[in-house]
């Protein structure tokens, strides 16, 4: 028991739980602003693994590290871009598009790393984003560390959040996006082009899963490999439920998964021989199925979702 | 005309070997009432989806005082100050009402909505037209009506001066839409000019100014109101007499139904309060009263899908307890359910699955369904009850609600159940197919089957009915003789007053 207030004690859980949030904050909000215009893109597993690559090779090939974010990012928009077409256009299966949208990515990622970078007993690395340490108020006691010792993309990370949820509830642009996804009829009717709108949030959605990939190799870790996402995208598909839709509360959402994780590595140290660590990968998963059950009973899921839209018509 | 606001002039539309639209023209003036009266097909709704610039014309052209306005632009329309209201709201039923409103008037590129000046100008609008509903309400949680009234609202919102109404009483209740009939006269004395779709020859006679009649994608005719009356219009509207069909005398025989001080509770509310009928097989028993006073309570107490609280159904003699949905199936009871769309068929199954889903065992052949089997049921009610539109392969949803509501009759029907339910059986459907509904009712009670009628149409039950029973707050008054009573005495009856005598001397 003392274990465990030790931990929860440490400034450096607390540190890290922004860490390990950033990715998650970022792929939530893509996929949240997708899943507002009426698209569920499942292709974000596959999206982040790329932009993890890709961003990581630009840097690698001597690109600044804003632009190996930039890179991430525009590839995340082509690929959101290939979903959009599919779903959008087409009208085909968004699970199915998503899915192959996911395992071309994380196939295609892996081909351009080995056709571009040499094999190597230890893989290469590069110099990634370092903290910035903010004078004086990093260091009030855990919540300098936590807050104030963070790199760059995480602040951007959080605001973000604030910036989709004023986009999406304060501008005409943010309600018009909402429409499409909650009934794009009447989104035509009034005016708006609901495929526009779904075109414009996949493509800006994907871009945001292609950075969250990208925070990984740039500012997390400072390599690739393969298959360094770990699932973080479905997480991410689960934590826009959580959040019912909404950015502010997926900020909350991927930062409570983060702490159940940043709590499930120290535990591991702890408890090491004692319990197998396999069942501590589990924990946060499990917090999450249950957190999920909870919370989405209530959610209010957008009324449009994974219908394709056909003009004209019901 | 000089002063129209609104000129349509030979339009014509074409899709496929269908020619929906045959070089039609109209006019419509200021702070005037048109109708456009036609039965399902006629035409209007493309010919307002032309107005709307939701479809290009083959030929023909649109005139805004004067004005042409270019073919499939609805934006174009929008800003030339046309509205238009469709029978399904394009509403999303997640976002406010001052959301709804709001979508797609502002540049999108705009860094801030302005909602204060949309409020405002919002809440302006409600109380010039006495459109009242609240603007932060989630539109879900609004009712049908008021639902419309803000399908109205976006069109006034968004400068109209044109109103088209496509079939905007089908989803209200008979008070909502007198309410909504009155609405639209204000707005009329306003100044605004409307057109609205009906089929219904009682609402366009009472509310509009002229009639125009559509027939096989033609204008067939064109009337001032006060120049023409309803027989002349339902001939004019189906091209032959059509006669809505009434009931012969006849002798019913024993009882098949009867129902003593039943109580059913929903969700902790009291729904249905200590009924009590009896149903004789070969007549027709009306219930009347206005939609939610326990009607689809009562139709789902009787189909097996709700328990009762209390009280006893007995059913040809013998005490069953709670129905279920199976035992009233082998029963013998058809029904006909209030919501075709949703619990009378379903859209996305062929025709010939629809037609075996709640009979599988008598079309299962080793464990497997036997389709041809199935498709020869089908076919058989399809041919036996003139169902157009489809054949067994085709997809449910496709068939026009007329048609829908002939194959679930059909399907009951067919089968010469010993008990018929059918809740508002003619609801939504034009002249033709509602004659038609009431023939297969009236020949079900002549081959002896007990039919229980749950309708809010006085004169669909007056017709029909051998006795009526009045449903009020999950109360059901005494049965009337239908030759005894007029439309004053049911009127009364649906409001709630009838004779307590009986009552008492039942709670006694």
């Amino acid at each position: 028991m003392n274990a465990v207030i030790d931990i929860f004690a440490s400034a450096g859980l607390w540190a890290a739980v922004l860490r390990i949030a950033t990715p998650l904050i970022l792929g939530t909000l893509g996929a949240l602003l997708c899943e507002r215009s009426g698209v569920l893109n499942l292709g974000i597993e596959g999206i982040m693994t790329f932009g993890a690559m890709i961003g990581w090779l630009a840097v690698y090939n001597g690109a600044d590290l804003w632009a190996g974010l930039l890179v991430a990012a525009l590839s995340g928009g082509v690929f959101g871009l290939l979903h959009a077409a599919l779903t959008v256009t087409l009208g085909l299966s968004q699970h199915v598009s998503g899915l192959g949208v996911t395992l071309f990515a994380s196939s295609f990622s892996y081909y351009v790393f080995r056709l571009l970078v040499p094999v190597a007993g230890t893989p290469p690395t590069i110099e990634p984003f370092q903290p910035i340490v903010v004078p004086a108020l990093s260091s009030i006691s855990f919540i300098g560390p936590a807050l104030f010792t963070q790199t760059p993309p995480t602040y951007v990370a959080i605001m973000l959040a604030l910036v989709l949820g004023y986009v999406l509830f304060r501008t005409p642009l943010g309600l018009a996006i909402r429409m499409a996804g909650e009934n794009p009829h009447a989104a035509e009717s009034q005016g708006i082009n609901p495929m526009m709108m779904r075109y414009g949030a996949v493509i800006v959605g994907s871009a945001l899963m292609g950075v969250a990939g990208a925070f990984l190799t740039l500012s997390a870790f400072n390599s690739f490999f393969p298959t360094m996402v770990q699932g973080r995208g479905w997480i991410c598909i689960a934590l826009v439920v959580f959040a019912s839709w909404r950015p502010g509360r997926a900020l909350i959402g991927a930062l409570l998964f983060a702490l159940f994780d940043g709590f499930q590595l120290r535990l591991q140290t702890v408890l090491n021989g004692v319990v197998p660590y396999q069942i501590f990968l589990m924990i946060p998963y499990l917090l999450s199925i249950a957190a999920l059950a909870l919370m989405a009973r209530r959610a209010r899921v957008p009324q449009a979702l994974m219908q394709p839209y056909r003009r004209g018509e019901r | 005309m000089t002063n129209a606001v609104l000129d349509i002039s030979g339009v014509s539309k074409r899709f496929g070997d269908n020619l929906a639209n045959d070089n039609i023209s109209l006019s419509l003036g200021r702070g005037e009432i048109v109708a456009l009266l036609g039965e399902n097909g006629a035409g209007k709704t493309t010919l307002m989806s032309i107005l709307f610039g939701h479809y290009v014309p083959d030929s023909g052209k649109v005139l805004i005082d004067g004005q042409e306005l270019p073919p499939g632009k609805p934006r174009s329309a929008i800003r030339a100050g046309i509205g238009m209201v469709h029978q399904h709201f394009s509403l999303a039923a997640n976002l406010t009402v001052l959301e709804n409103v709001m979508a797609g008037t502002e540049s999108l590129w705009r860094l801030r909505s302005d909602t204060d000046a949309a409020r405002q100008k919002l809440e302006d609008i409600s109380t010039r037209f006495g459109l009242i509903v609240d603007p932060d309400a989630r539109l879900g949680d609004l009712s049908v009506g008021e639902q419309q009234r803000v399908e109205i609202l976006k069109a006034l919102y968004n400068d109209a001066r044109i109103l088209v109404l496509d079939e905007p009483t089908a989803v209200l209740t008979n008070l909502e839409a007198e309410r909504l009939f009155r609405t639209l006269k204000d707005m009329a004395r306003e100044g605004l000019s409307l057109i609205f779709i009906s089929h219904k020859l009682d609402e366009v006679m009472a509310a509009a100014d002229r009639i125009i009649v559509l027939r096989g994608g033609r204008k067939v005719a064109e009337r001032p109101a006060k120049e023409t009356n309803k027989a002349e219009l339902a001939e004019l509207m189906i091209g032959r007499k059509v006669a809505r069909p009434v009931r012969e005398p006849s002798t019913p025989g024993e009882v098949a139904l009867k129902v003593t001080g039943v109580s059913v509770s929903i969700d902790g509310v009291e729904r249905l309060k200590s009924i009590d009928l009896s149903l004789r097989a070969g007549e027709i028993l009306g219930i009347i009263g206005v939609s939610g006073n326990g009607q689809a309570t009562l139709a789902h107490l009787l189909s097996g899908t709700v328990r009762r609280d209390k009280g006893d159904i007995v059913l040809f003699g013998e005490p069953v307890g709670d129905l279920s949905v199976e035992g009233a199936v082998q029963a013998g009871i058809g029904r006909i359910p209030e919501d075709r769309n949703n619990e009378g068929a379903i859209g996305e199954m062929a025709i010939w699955e629809n037609a075996v889903l709640e009979r599988l065992p008598r079309f299962s052949r080793h464990g497997l369904v036997d389709r041809s089997a199935g498709q020869a049921f089908a076919r058989k009610i399809i041919d036996a009850f003139d169902v157009r539109g489809g054949r067994p392969a085709t997809r449910t949803r496709l068939l026009s609600g007329g048609n829908m509501q002939k194959l679930i009759l059909g399907r009951n029907l067919i089968d010469r159940p010993r008990i018929l339910l059918a809740a508002q059986p003619a609801r939504g459907l034009d002249e033709g197919a509602v004659a038609a509904v009431h023939e297969r009712l009236l020949q079900a009670r002549r081959d002896g089957t007990a039919v229980l009628l749950v309708s809010e149409d006085l004169e669909e039950v007056m017709a029909l009915a051998d006795r009526i029973q009045a449903i009020v707050n999950g109360r059901l008054s005494p049965a009337v003789a239908a030759d005894k009573v007029n439309a004053t005495k049911l009127g009364l009856m649906m409001a709630g007053e009838w004779n307590e005598e009986h009552e008492i001397s039942h709670a006694l």
